[in-house]
Protein backbone atom coordinates (compact mmCIF):
# COMPACT_ATOMS: atom_id res chain seq x y z
CA UNK A 1 0.00 0.00 0.00
CA UNK A 2 1.17 3.49 -0.76
CA UNK A 3 2.32 5.66 2.14
CA UNK A 4 -0.28 7.95 3.59
CA UNK A 5 0.58 11.63 3.59
CA UNK A 6 0.34 13.35 6.94
CA UNK A 7 0.84 17.08 7.32
CA UNK A 8 1.91 18.58 10.63
CA UNK A 9 1.90 22.20 11.72
CA UNK A 10 5.66 22.69 11.52
CA UNK A 11 6.03 21.49 7.93
CA UNK A 12 2.92 23.33 6.77
CA UNK A 13 4.32 26.57 8.15
CA UNK A 14 7.55 25.97 6.26
CA UNK A 15 5.68 25.19 3.04
CA UNK A 16 3.51 28.29 3.48
CA UNK A 17 6.62 30.41 3.97
CA UNK A 18 8.24 28.99 0.83
CA UNK A 19 5.04 29.75 -1.12
CA UNK A 20 4.90 33.31 0.16
CA UNK A 21 8.52 33.99 -0.73
CA UNK A 22 8.04 32.46 -4.17
CA UNK A 23 4.90 34.54 -4.67
CA UNK A 24 6.75 37.73 -3.75
CA UNK A 25 10.02 37.06 -5.55
CA UNK A 26 8.45 35.91 -8.80
CA UNK A 27 5.83 38.70 -8.93
CA UNK A 28 3.23 35.98 -9.30
CA UNK A 29 -0.53 36.31 -8.90
CA UNK A 30 -0.79 33.14 -6.87
CA UNK A 31 1.16 30.07 -5.84
CA UNK A 32 -0.34 26.68 -5.00
CA UNK A 33 1.15 23.49 -3.65
CA UNK A 34 -0.96 20.43 -4.48
CA UNK A 35 -0.47 16.80 -3.68
CA UNK A 36 -0.27 14.51 -6.71
CA UNK A 37 -3.75 13.16 -5.98
CA UNK A 38 -5.27 16.61 -6.33
CA UNK A 39 -5.53 17.74 -2.70
CA UNK A 40 -4.51 21.31 -2.00
CA UNK A 41 -1.70 21.64 0.55
CA UNK A 42 -0.81 25.32 0.62
CA UNK A 43 -1.50 28.56 -1.20
CA UNK A 44 -0.18 32.09 -1.33
CA UNK A 45 -1.15 35.30 -3.11
CA UNK A 46 -4.44 36.28 -4.66
CA UNK A 47 -6.39 33.03 -4.36
CA UNK A 48 -9.74 34.39 -3.19
CA UNK A 49 -11.13 34.58 -6.70
CA UNK A 50 -9.88 31.10 -7.53
CA UNK A 51 -11.73 27.81 -7.20
CA UNK A 52 -8.68 26.19 -5.60
CA UNK A 53 -10.31 22.79 -5.10
CA UNK A 54 -11.22 22.43 -8.77
CA UNK A 55 -7.88 23.87 -9.88
CA UNK A 56 -6.06 21.34 -7.71
CA UNK A 57 -7.98 18.37 -9.04
CA UNK A 58 -7.65 19.41 -12.68
CA UNK A 59 -3.95 20.22 -12.34
CA UNK A 60 -3.30 16.84 -10.74
CA UNK A 61 -5.26 15.19 -13.57
CA UNK A 62 -3.22 17.13 -16.08
CA UNK A 63 0.06 16.15 -14.43
CA UNK A 64 -1.06 12.52 -14.23
CA UNK A 65 -1.98 12.51 -17.92
CA UNK A 66 1.32 14.11 -18.86
CA UNK A 67 3.11 11.55 -16.70
CA UNK A 68 1.26 8.82 -18.60
CA UNK A 69 2.47 10.28 -21.89
CA UNK A 70 6.02 10.39 -20.51
CA UNK A 71 5.88 6.69 -19.65
CA UNK A 72 4.68 5.83 -23.14
CA UNK A 73 7.68 7.71 -24.50
CA UNK A 74 10.03 5.98 -22.05
CA UNK A 75 10.66 9.24 -20.20
CA UNK A 76 10.67 9.17 -16.38
CA UNK A 77 8.48 12.23 -16.16
CA UNK A 78 8.10 15.67 -17.71
CA UNK A 79 9.18 17.82 -14.81
CA UNK A 80 7.41 20.97 -15.93
CA UNK A 81 4.55 22.41 -17.96
CA UNK A 82 3.72 25.91 -19.08
CA UNK A 83 0.33 27.16 -20.27
CA UNK A 84 0.20 30.57 -21.86
CA UNK A 85 -3.05 32.51 -21.64
CA UNK A 86 -4.06 35.98 -22.78
CA UNK A 87 -4.00 37.33 -19.24
CA UNK A 88 -2.86 34.55 -16.99
CA UNK A 89 -0.07 32.05 -17.49
CA UNK A 90 0.40 28.86 -15.53
CA UNK A 91 3.71 27.24 -14.64
CA UNK A 92 3.41 23.71 -13.27
CA UNK A 93 6.27 21.65 -11.87
CA UNK A 94 6.60 18.40 -9.96
CA UNK A 95 8.63 18.65 -6.76
CA UNK A 96 10.24 15.71 -5.01
CA UNK A 97 8.11 13.36 -7.16
CA UNK A 98 5.33 13.97 -4.65
CA UNK A 99 3.77 17.39 -4.92
CA UNK A 100 2.91 19.84 -7.66
CA UNK A 101 3.97 23.46 -7.50
CA UNK A 102 1.70 25.79 -9.48
CA UNK A 103 2.52 29.43 -10.20
CA UNK A 104 -0.10 31.69 -11.79
CA UNK A 105 1.36 34.89 -13.22
CA UNK A 106 0.53 37.72 -15.61
CA UNK A 107 2.43 40.44 -17.52
CA UNK A 108 3.98 41.76 -14.31
CA UNK A 109 6.27 38.75 -14.35
CA UNK A 110 7.92 36.57 -16.98
CA UNK A 111 8.46 32.89 -17.61
CA UNK A 112 12.21 33.30 -17.10
CA UNK A 113 11.80 34.89 -13.68
CA UNK A 114 9.20 32.33 -12.61
CA UNK A 115 11.41 29.44 -13.69
CA UNK A 116 14.37 30.88 -11.80
CA UNK A 117 12.41 31.38 -8.57
CA UNK A 118 10.62 28.03 -8.87
CA UNK A 119 13.96 26.25 -9.04
CA UNK A 120 15.01 27.72 -5.68
CA UNK A 121 11.62 27.11 -4.06
CA UNK A 122 11.53 23.53 -5.37
CA UNK A 123 14.88 22.76 -3.76
CA UNK A 124 13.63 24.06 -0.41
CA UNK A 125 10.32 22.25 -0.72
CA UNK A 126 12.09 18.98 -1.43
CA UNK A 127 13.87 19.19 1.92
CA UNK A 128 10.62 19.83 3.80
CA UNK A 129 8.88 16.99 1.95
CA UNK A 130 11.61 14.56 2.87
CA UNK A 131 11.14 15.37 6.55
CA UNK A 132 7.37 15.02 6.14
CA UNK A 133 7.64 11.60 4.54
CA UNK A 134 10.05 10.47 7.23
CA UNK A 135 7.68 11.61 9.97
CA UNK A 136 4.72 9.92 8.26
CA UNK A 137 6.65 6.68 7.93
CA UNK A 138 7.75 6.65 11.53
CA UNK A 139 4.38 7.89 12.76
CA UNK A 140 5.97 10.58 14.88
CA UNK A 141 5.05 14.21 15.24
CA UNK A 142 1.69 13.97 16.92
CA UNK A 143 -0.32 11.10 18.35
CA UNK A 144 -2.99 9.87 15.94
CA UNK A 145 -6.54 10.76 16.91
CA UNK A 146 -7.99 8.23 14.52
CA UNK A 147 -7.42 5.18 16.62
CA UNK A 148 -9.93 6.69 19.04
CA UNK A 149 -12.68 7.11 16.46
CA UNK A 150 -15.73 5.07 17.42
CA UNK A 151 -18.46 3.55 15.26
CA UNK A 152 -20.79 6.19 16.70
CA UNK A 153 -18.49 8.98 15.50
CA UNK A 154 -18.67 7.57 12.00
CA UNK A 155 -22.43 6.98 12.16
CA UNK A 156 -23.00 10.52 13.41
CA UNK A 157 -21.47 11.89 10.21
CA UNK A 158 -24.32 10.39 8.26
CA UNK A 159 -27.24 11.44 10.39
CA UNK A 160 -29.41 13.50 8.09
CA UNK B 1 -3.93 7.61 -0.04
CA UNK B 2 -5.86 9.76 2.40
CA UNK B 3 -4.29 13.05 3.27
CA UNK B 4 -4.45 14.06 6.92
CA UNK B 5 -3.73 17.66 7.67
CA UNK B 6 -3.17 18.16 11.39
CA UNK B 7 -2.55 21.82 10.83
CA UNK B 8 -5.92 22.67 9.28
CA UNK B 9 -7.53 19.64 10.96
CA UNK B 10 -8.79 18.05 7.78
CA UNK B 11 -9.00 14.52 6.45
CA UNK B 12 -9.13 14.23 2.67
CA UNK B 13 -10.11 10.95 1.04
CA UNK B 14 -10.51 9.88 -2.57
CA UNK B 15 -13.34 7.64 -3.71
CA UNK B 16 -13.48 6.31 -7.27
CA UNK B 17 -16.62 5.12 -9.06
CA UNK B 18 -15.68 2.38 -11.50
CA UNK B 19 -17.76 0.38 -13.97
CA UNK B 20 -18.53 -0.28 -17.63
CA UNK B 21 -19.52 2.45 -20.08
CA UNK B 22 -23.00 3.92 -19.57
CA UNK B 23 -23.58 2.12 -16.27
CA UNK B 24 -24.41 5.38 -14.48
CA UNK B 25 -21.24 6.48 -12.68
CA UNK B 26 -21.63 10.11 -13.74
CA UNK B 27 -25.36 9.96 -12.94
CA UNK B 28 -24.48 8.91 -9.36
CA UNK B 29 -22.28 11.98 -8.95
CA UNK B 30 -24.83 14.26 -10.58
CA UNK B 31 -27.53 13.08 -8.20
CA UNK B 32 -25.25 13.58 -5.19
CA UNK B 33 -24.34 17.03 -6.47
CA UNK B 34 -27.99 18.04 -6.98
CA UNK B 35 -29.09 16.82 -3.57
CA UNK B 36 -26.26 18.21 -1.46
CA UNK B 37 -26.39 21.54 0.37
CA UNK B 38 -24.35 24.22 -1.42
CA UNK B 39 -22.07 24.73 1.60
CA UNK B 40 -21.14 21.03 1.66
CA UNK B 41 -20.05 20.73 -1.95
CA UNK B 42 -17.69 22.29 -4.42
CA UNK B 43 -18.12 22.58 -8.15
CA UNK B 44 -18.71 19.37 -10.09
CA UNK B 45 -16.30 19.03 -12.95
CA UNK B 46 -16.98 16.75 -15.90
CA UNK B 47 -14.30 16.26 -18.51
CA UNK B 48 -16.60 14.81 -21.15
CA UNK B 49 -16.84 14.48 -24.91
CA UNK B 50 -19.34 16.48 -26.96
CA UNK B 51 -21.75 13.57 -26.62
CA UNK B 52 -21.44 13.72 -22.84
CA UNK B 53 -19.43 10.54 -22.49
CA UNK B 54 -16.78 10.86 -19.77
CA UNK B 55 -13.44 11.53 -21.43
CA UNK B 56 -11.12 11.70 -18.44
CA UNK B 57 -13.02 11.99 -15.16
CA UNK B 58 -15.84 13.63 -13.24
CA UNK B 59 -14.90 15.23 -9.96
CA UNK B 60 -17.05 16.26 -7.02
CA UNK B 61 -15.62 17.51 -3.70
CA UNK B 62 -17.91 16.88 -0.72
CA UNK B 63 -17.69 17.81 2.97
CA UNK B 64 -19.34 15.33 5.28
CA UNK B 65 -18.96 17.19 8.56
CA UNK B 66 -16.58 16.82 11.48
CA UNK B 67 -15.27 13.79 13.25
CA UNK B 68 -13.31 14.37 16.47
CA UNK B 69 -12.67 17.95 15.41
CA UNK B 70 -11.43 16.99 11.96
CA UNK B 71 -13.29 18.13 8.85
CA UNK B 72 -13.88 15.16 6.56
CA UNK B 73 -13.65 15.87 2.87
CA UNK B 74 -14.34 13.30 0.22
CA UNK B 75 -13.23 13.75 -3.35
CA UNK B 76 -15.45 11.67 -5.61
CA UNK B 77 -14.13 10.69 -9.02
CA UNK B 78 -15.56 8.64 -11.85
CA UNK B 79 -13.48 6.91 -14.49
CA UNK B 80 -14.32 6.84 -18.19
CA UNK B 81 -16.07 3.52 -18.70
CA UNK B 82 -15.36 2.92 -22.36
CA UNK B 83 -12.86 0.14 -22.90
CA UNK B 84 -10.32 2.16 -24.88
CA UNK B 85 -9.81 4.74 -22.11
CA UNK B 86 -7.87 2.27 -20.00
CA UNK B 87 -4.78 4.48 -19.66
CA UNK B 88 -6.94 7.23 -18.12
CA UNK B 89 -8.63 4.80 -15.73
CA UNK B 90 -5.25 3.73 -14.36
CA UNK B 91 -4.30 7.33 -13.63
CA UNK B 92 -7.50 8.04 -11.75
CA UNK B 93 -7.02 5.03 -9.47
CA UNK B 94 -3.77 6.49 -8.17
CA UNK B 95 -4.10 7.37 -4.51
CA UNK B 96 -7.57 5.85 -4.17
CA UNK B 97 -8.98 5.27 -0.67
CA UNK B 98 -12.25 3.60 -1.57
CA UNK B 99 -13.89 2.08 -4.64
CA UNK B 100 -17.52 1.89 -5.75
CA UNK B 101 -18.09 -0.58 -8.54
CA UNK B 102 -21.24 0.34 -10.46
CA UNK B 103 -22.68 -2.59 -12.37
CA UNK B 104 -25.35 -2.36 -15.07
CA UNK B 105 -28.28 -4.69 -14.25
CA UNK B 106 -29.26 -5.25 -17.88
CA UNK B 107 -28.80 -8.75 -19.24
CA UNK B 108 -26.95 -7.57 -22.35
CA UNK B 109 -24.38 -5.65 -20.26
CA UNK B 110 -23.31 -8.65 -18.21
CA UNK B 111 -20.21 -9.28 -20.28
CA UNK B 112 -19.21 -5.61 -20.07
CA UNK B 113 -19.74 -5.74 -16.29
CA UNK B 114 -17.43 -8.70 -15.87
CA UNK B 115 -14.81 -7.22 -18.17
CA UNK B 116 -14.87 -3.94 -16.24
CA UNK B 117 -14.58 -5.71 -12.88
CA UNK B 118 -11.58 -7.72 -14.10
CA UNK B 119 -10.10 -4.50 -15.42
CA UNK B 120 -10.60 -2.81 -12.02
CA UNK B 121 -8.80 -5.62 -10.20
CA UNK B 122 -5.98 -5.64 -12.74
CA UNK B 123 -5.49 -1.87 -12.77
CA UNK B 124 -5.47 -1.71 -8.98
CA UNK B 125 -2.86 -4.43 -8.89
CA UNK B 126 -0.66 -2.43 -11.24
CA UNK B 127 -0.82 0.46 -8.76
CA UNK B 128 0.08 -1.80 -5.86
CA UNK B 129 -3.44 -2.21 -4.45
CA UNK B 130 -5.47 -5.31 -3.70
CA UNK B 131 -9.21 -4.88 -4.25
CA UNK B 132 -9.90 -7.34 -1.43
CA UNK B 133 -8.05 -5.11 1.03
CA UNK B 134 -9.51 -1.78 -0.07
CA UNK B 135 -12.74 -0.22 1.20
CA UNK B 136 -15.01 -1.44 -1.57
CA UNK B 137 -18.76 -1.60 -2.25
CA UNK B 138 -20.86 -2.69 -5.22
CA UNK B 139 -23.89 -0.95 -6.68
CA UNK B 140 -26.30 -2.62 -9.12
CA UNK B 141 -27.74 0.21 -11.12
CA UNK B 142 -30.75 0.36 -13.48
CA UNK B 143 -32.85 -1.96 -11.32
CA UNK B 144 -36.00 -0.40 -12.81
CA UNK B 145 -35.36 -1.62 -16.35
CA UNK B 146 -37.48 -4.53 -17.64
CA UNK B 147 -34.43 -6.49 -18.78
CA UNK B 148 -32.70 -6.30 -15.39
CA UNK B 149 -31.19 -9.60 -14.27
CA UNK B 150 -32.14 -11.11 -10.92
CA UNK B 151 -30.12 -9.88 -7.96
CA UNK B 152 -28.95 -13.36 -7.01
CA UNK B 153 -27.28 -13.79 -10.39
CA UNK B 154 -25.65 -10.34 -10.26
CA UNK B 155 -24.32 -11.09 -6.80
CA UNK B 156 -22.91 -14.39 -7.92
CA UNK B 157 -21.18 -12.95 -10.97
CA UNK B 158 -20.08 -9.53 -9.73
CA UNK B 159 -19.70 -9.84 -5.98
CA UNK B 160 -17.95 -13.12 -5.21
CA UNK B 161 -16.27 -11.64 -2.11
CA UNK B 162 -19.64 -10.51 -0.71
CA UNK B 163 -18.82 -6.89 0.00
CA UNK B 164 -21.73 -4.54 0.84
CA UNK B 165 -23.94 -4.17 -2.23
CA UNK B 166 -26.84 -1.91 -3.11
CA UNK B 167 -29.66 -1.86 -5.65
CA UNK B 168 -29.95 1.48 -7.40
CA UNK B 169 -31.85 3.59 -9.87
CA UNK B 170 -29.35 6.44 -10.10
CA UNK B 171 -31.42 9.09 -11.97
CA UNK B 172 -34.09 8.80 -9.25
CA UNK B 173 -31.51 8.66 -6.49
CA UNK B 174 -32.53 5.20 -5.28
CA UNK B 175 -29.52 3.61 -3.61
CA UNK B 176 -27.16 6.48 -4.46
CA UNK B 177 -26.58 7.88 -0.98
CA UNK B 178 -26.70 4.41 0.61
CA UNK B 179 -23.79 3.44 -1.62
CA UNK B 180 -21.83 6.59 -0.84
CA UNK B 181 -22.40 6.29 2.90
CA UNK B 182 -21.31 2.66 2.90
CA UNK B 183 -18.03 3.32 1.13
CA UNK B 184 -17.33 6.46 3.18
CA UNK B 185 -17.84 4.49 6.39
CA UNK B 186 -15.47 1.79 5.20
CA UNK B 187 -12.85 4.40 4.32
CA UNK B 188 -13.06 6.02 7.76
CA UNK B 189 -12.98 2.62 9.44
CA UNK B 190 -9.84 1.79 7.47
CA UNK B 191 -8.33 5.10 8.57
CA UNK B 192 -8.99 4.16 12.18
CA UNK B 193 -7.19 0.84 11.70
CA UNK B 194 -4.16 2.63 10.33
CA UNK B 195 -4.31 5.33 13.00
Amino acid sequence: MIQQLVMYEEELQQINRICEILHRDSNAKAVLVIDKNGQEIAQAGDTQQLDVTSLSSLTAGNVAATGGIAQLLAEREFAGQFHEGEKTNVHISIVGQRVILVVLFDERSSLGLVRLRVRKAAAELTVVLEVMVKKSTLGIGQPSVFSEITDDDIDNLFND
Amino acid sequence: MSFINYSSREINCKIVYYGPGLCGKTTNLQYIYNKTNPEAKGKMISLATETERTLFFDFLPLSLGEIRGFKTRFHLYTVPGQVFYDASRKLILKGVDGVVYVGDSQMERMEANIESLDNLRQNLQEQGYDLDKLPYVVQYNKRDLPNAIQMSELEEQLNPTKVPSFEAVAPKGIGVFDTLKAVAKLVLTELRKGG
